[in-house]
């Protein structure tokens, strides 16, 4: 099961909340993708409010609620936004962008890092959004985060896993679960994901302009549990050559002769 | 902390691994710790020319045609711990010698001027004869002469491997012996070396002291070597996964049958330590893995390439050695006499280079 900062989740698909036609939409997206993960930007909700549209919606008692801080543009927004959603949810969770180019909305590294370093000391629970850079991968991780989140390719792009190989590297390397963030634009995308050994993939934009975004989060769910499955199954190894070739019939040209 | 996975289980894993398993990871290439049991196991002997040939390609693909050269020196044959298999034991009356500074610094001039930049300091477990201050006063006056100073002495505290690193030590060695709880218990009668956690828990330490480079091993013969290769495997993985800054090492110190010493328990194959050496190089294509003039000059021939990056040359094993090359008290017979010299023209024969320098002691702090 999946587990982050001795939480424990059964489902491993985390949904986003931007995008939506409408709040109840958001609702019933959430209940057919089975997410217990859900990331609200701070900048779209009024905690104060307990009528708020966006967070009435969320039934906190199956779903924990990861406020997020899209928008900050540097470690200081970052944090004062931190300490906002503290305040006024009560959640140590995070979840940690920092996006300086309003056009890509590409991660800032260096001031994710700092922010991470900081927030972790004042008792957060931290899952920052970065670029697929496993450097940067263990040093958010020494700095404490409790997960890393990699994009799989530039935010609401829908492009997939562009970033594959880097991606491998982070999970092959990581000591805290990997959730790959941005850029899943279909299932056959998370699928791909949960197959290289992600613990978990975060989805908002693919289902939120889907034509019928409910049935797409049904199919997102499958899709993750289909990946996490076939990962623990152990694929089978992948040959340019059509024919179940045995390397017990290739080319051996290592010479053993010398052993007893 | 690390703690290696249960022997019952280990074994279990090892046993069930078909033929088709290790054909699937041979066409995969690559590895996880999920293969571990598989590279290890009987099944994957039969296929020990196709394990050879990807540990080649990997080989090759990351050091290239190249075997680096070290030298042990020995400083110290003093020991108070009492290991069932080891000459330097305490109860065994041998001729005791350590080091003079003087006589230290002869061994290391000689070692330079046969070329050697990467040297060894080894010495038995004594901290009166041999301490951490003996050790960080040696590399002070060393390192000017040769390009990395490693260490294979008793463990230290973390502090201590700081204070180490600061003076110019970049490696520490320390090698498990046996993973296996209560076999360690049966061969380490006495000595702090009984203490099986402080020292599994050691290369944790120097990595924590900032270490560039840190080798773990066990030593062939005393236990099933599947089992304690599966652990050795699963050690380097958590603390490469744990210490990502540092690099590591595996030795593969091999107890051979011979008169009047210590027999091996489970004697190793040449066969099986081969098996060994690929695996590990299939598990981890980046790790350096050491052969040492323990071993005979027709096996270290004949494993360039295949798996091995670094090899020792012309070693004496006894305190003083260098100067005096019949002086007595050895840890172990030598199976591999030839020079630095001859091991390097062996290597030009064989198309590799013998690599004399791969580090510069300006990257240290100090």
């Amino acid at each position: 099961m999946l587990k982050i900062a001795n939480t424990k989740f059964n489902s491993r698909l985390f949904i986003g909340t931007g995008k939506f036609a409408s709040p109840q939409i958001m609702k019933e997206v959430l209940t057919a993708s089975e997410s217990e993960m859900v990331t609200v930007a701070l900048r779209r909700v009024d905690l104060t409010n307990p009528a708020d549209d966006i967070m009435s919606q969320i039934d906190t008692g199956n779903t924990r609620f990861l406020p997020n801080t899209s928008g900050a543009r540097d470690a200081t927004e970052a944090i004062r936004l931190a300490h906002l959603a503290r305040a006024g949810s009560g959640t140590k969770w995070l979840k940690l962008e920092v996006t300086p180019d309003p056009r890509t909305l590409l991660p800032d590294p260096v001031e994710t890092l700092k922010a991470t370093d900081i927030l972790v000391k004042e008792g957060f629970i931290v899952l920052p959004y970065m670029n697929a850079d496993p450097i940067l991968s263990l040093k958010l991780q020494d700095a404490g985060a409790a997960a890393v989140m990699p994009l799989g390719a530039p935010i609401g792009t829908n492009l997939g896993i562009t970033t594959r190989l880097q991606i491998e590297i982070i999970i092959e390397q990581s000591r805290v679960p990997v959730v790959v963030d941005a850029g899943i634009g279909a299932p056959s995308h998370a699928a791909l994901a949960m197959e290289l050994g992600a613990d978990a993939v975060l989805v908002n934009t693919a289902i939120a302009v889907a034509k019928e975004p409910v049935k797409m989060a049904e199919a997102f769910c499958s899709a993750v549990k289909a990946g996490r499955t076939a990962y623990l199954a152990g694929l089978g190894p992948q040959s340019g050559q059509a024919s179940a070739s045995s390397p017990t019939s290739g080319n051996i040209t290592a010479d053993l002769d010398f052993l007893d | 902390m690390f703690s290696p996975p249960n022997t019952i289980e280990l074994k279990a894993q090892i046993t069930s691994v078909t033929a088709d398993d290790v054909e699937r990871l041979l066409v995969k290439g690559s590895c996880t710790a999920r293969d571990i049991p598989t590279l290890l196991s009987h099944a994957a002997s039969n296929y020990l020319p196709q394990l050879a040939q990807l540990a080649e390609q990997l080989t090759l693909q990351r050091f290239g045609k190249t075997v680096q050269l070290y030298a042990p020196i020995y400083l110290s044959n003093y020991c108070s711990n009492n290991c069932v298999y080891c000459g330097f034991a305490t109860k065994n009356k041998i001729t005791r010698k350590c080091l003079s500074l003087e006589e230290a610094e002869r061994e290391a001039q000689i070692l330079h001027e046969r070329g050697f930049q990467h040297i060894l300091l080894v010495s038995g477990e004594a901290d009166k004869k041999v301490s951490a201050d003996d050790l960080a006063g040696l590399a002070t006056r060393f390192k000017k002469r040769f390009a990395s100073i490693s260490i294979e002495v008793q463990p230290f505290d973390t502090g201590d491997y700081k204070k180490l690193f600061d003076a110019g030590i970049t490696g520490v060695a320390v090698y498990q012996e046996t993973y296996q709880r209560d076999l360690y218990d049966q061969l380490h009668l006495s000595g702090k070396k009984k203490d099986y956690d402080y020292r599994l828990a050691t290369p944790a330490r120097a990595c924590q002291a900032g270490m560039r480079e840190v080798g773990i091993g066990v030593l062939l013969g005393l236990a099933d070597w599947q089992i304690d290769g599966a652990s050795l495997a699963h050690h380097l993985l958590w603390l490469r996964n744990q210490y990502w800054r540092t690099n590591f090492t595996v030795s593969f110190p091999r107890l051979r049958p011979a008169t009047g010493s210590f027999e091996p328990l489970h004697p190793v194959s040449t066969k099986q330590l081969s098996q060994l050496i690929f695996a590990l190089r299939i598990i981890d294509p980046d790790v350096g893995l050491i052969v040492s003039t323990r071993e005979e000059e027709t096996y270290r021939d004949g494993m360039i390439g295949l798996g091995p990056t670094r090899y020792s040359a012309g070693s004496s094993t006894t305190p003083g050695g260098y100067a005096k090359p019949d002086s007595a008290g050895e840890q172990w017979d030598v199976g591999d006499h030839r020079s630095l010299d001859e091991v390097a023209a062996m290597l030009k024969r064989k198309g590799f280079d013998p690599v004399y320098k791969d580090w510069d002691s300006t990257f240290q702090i100090t």
